[in-house]
């Protein structure tokens, strides 16, 4: 619809071609098997993982080089975050918290290259990964709590009155909380790569001269690699505030 | 029931109708999202695995390792500053010894001098007065000769001077007389 | 006709990421006034930080995600 409006003669951009599911080879229907370019950028991220955590760790150096340098800074990055805002018995989950952030976190910068796919930018994708928390949050809760993990939503330390609204509020915001923590990450990356496609087509349109939309482009793409970490580590970190509230209900 | 197909009519219907827009957003595509689910599925099984079994225990062991290593670096430095400071000590025990011996032989031999020279000056003090004494016996004597030589000139001088005067000279009165002038 | 309206919706939604900016920046802004007046706490309020932000642009974020069905599943 809205491409559609721009005419043959007009301005030809496509923001959101980039952002296409295609299959790797032939062009015909996408089964939930075949091999897209979601599977490629997909396993080119495992494989920047396994670059950096297994292959960078392969000497166990006392006096680590550089990139078991940053290898062990992820781990005590995300280890303190799990210990200092979930709480130390939710050290038993930092492998999977460790996972959810190294996958969105190079997903995220894989796709900052040029003619990358960026995975994170579908909301499948980040729904999945949200629902996967919301889900083992609040088994866990249930689990380990049982019927007092409802405690969480009756507010004991509000006047008596008004706990009915509260626990209203506090019901609707917590199943709300897999939408924007999905939305939050799609939305953020699928918006900065729609606006450096936006000023791309400017930059094509405006040929030699273009120099105000490649500034642009340099800029946003700077905050794009700020929001790329950013929004890794804000999904990290809600993931392990909702785990608090699932093992401390307690208001 | 018949509200639940409705709904998927209808959804069904959405989705085509964004299929077929051209410009539709890719996201909200519903037919690619079982593909990007399964693949999504795969990718964090797979690094889960990596992670968990052998990524993250590595490196948990590699900086537990590095602990270890520090804490016993920091045990051997504290070990070896023990022993700087316990040779010091010896060193410096050592140094106040040899003064105190110093001191003590210094203080041996100026009493061992003082001894000698006390010796020395008695021994030197008795002889000068030894020699003093037998010095005052030689005096005494010359002077008793002298007195004696005095009487005896004094008495010749005296004969000489009545034999002169032409008198004769009883030589016991001017023995008495000389005498008895000389107490005077 | 209906795909017009549909778009001047959009636009409207729209407005609501611009105003969540506004709660964005006020979280900022205020932690970086706590944060002059008393430096040495400031290192551990930054995790503080980013939950607040998040929870600002969640409410931006919807208002986006009603842009972007009324643009195109509309």
């Amino acid at each position: 619809m809205a491409a559609e409006a721009a005419g043959p003669s007009g301005l030809q951009i496509h923001p959101m071609d980039q952002f296409m599911i295609k299959p790797l080879f032939g062009n015909g229907e996408i089964a939930f098997y075949t091999p897209t370019n979601v599977t490629l950028w997909m396993a080119l991220a495992i494989v920047a993982i396994v670059v950096l955590m297994v292959v960078g760790t392969s000497s166990r150096a006392i006096v680590p080089g550089r990139r078991q340098s940053v290898a062990e800074m992820a781990y005590g990055f995300i280890y303190k975050m799990v210990e200092d805002v979930a709480g130390k018995d939710a050290v038993g989950f930092f492998p999977y918290i460790m996972t959810l952030f190294m996958f969105i976190v190079f997903s995220n910068f894989l796709g900052l290259l040029p003619m990358s796919f960026t995975t994170t930018s579908h909301i499948a994708v980040t729904a999945v990964l949200a629902m996967l928390v919301f889900l083992g949050v609040t088994i866990i809760g249930f689990v380990k709590n049982g019927v007092s993990f409802l405690g969480l939503f009756w507010v004991s330390s509000a006047p008596l009155a008004l706990r009915p609204i509260l626990a209203i509020i506090e019901v609707t915001s917590y199943f709300v909380r897999p939408v924007s923590h999905s939305i939050r990450l799609a939305g953020n990356v699928m918006a900065g790569h729609a606006v450096i496609k936006v000023f791309a087509g400017f930059a094509g349109a405006m040929g030699i001269g273009a120099i105000l939309p490649i500034g642009m482009i340099t800029a946003v793409y700077a905050l794009e690699v700020l929001v790329a970490f950013i929004q890794a580590y804000v999904f990290t970190i809600l993931t392990c505030v909702y785990l608090k509230d699932a093992l401390h209900p307690s208001h | 029931m018949a509200n639940t197909t409705n709904t998927a009519d209808a959804s069904q219907d959405a989705f085509r109708a964004a299929e077929e827009a051209a410009g539709g957003l890719p996201q909200l595509e519903l037919s690619t999202f079982p593909n990007q689910i399964f693949w999504l599925a795969v990718t964090l099984v797979v690094i889960f695995f990596v992670l968990s079994k052998v990524a993250l225990p590595r490196i948990a062991s590699v900086l537990a390792e590095r602990r270890g290593t520090i804490t016993n670096d920091i045990a051997a430095a504290e070990d070896l500053k023990a022993k700087a400071l316990e040779a010091e000590e010896t060193y410096n025990k050592a140094l106040a010894d040899a003064r105190t011996e110093a001191a003590q032989i210094v203080a041996d031999t100026k009493a061992e001098i003082q001894a000698d020279l006390d010796k020395a000056i008695a021994k030197a003090d008795a002889e000068i007065a030894a020699k003093a004494a037998e010095s005052e016996t030689a005096i005494a004597d010359i002077r008793a000769g002298a007195e004696e030589a005095v009487k005896a000139v004094a008495k010749d001088t005296a004969k000489e001077i009545i034999a002169a005067l032409g008198g004769k000279a009883d030589g016991r009165t001017v023995t008495s007389a000389v005498t008895a002038r000389m107490k005077g | 006709m209906e795909g017009d309206l549909a778009h001047i919706g959009a636009g409207l939604a729209g407005m609501g990421t611009g105003i969540a900016a506004l709660g964005v920046g006020n979280v900022a802004a205020n932690f970086l006034a706590g944060a002059l007046r008393n430096p040495s706490a400031a290192a551990s309020q930054t995790a503080n930080l980013f939950i607040g932000i998040a929870f600002a642009e969640a409410l931006g974020i919807f208002s986006f995600l009603v842009a972007l069905l009324l643009m195109f599943a509309v």
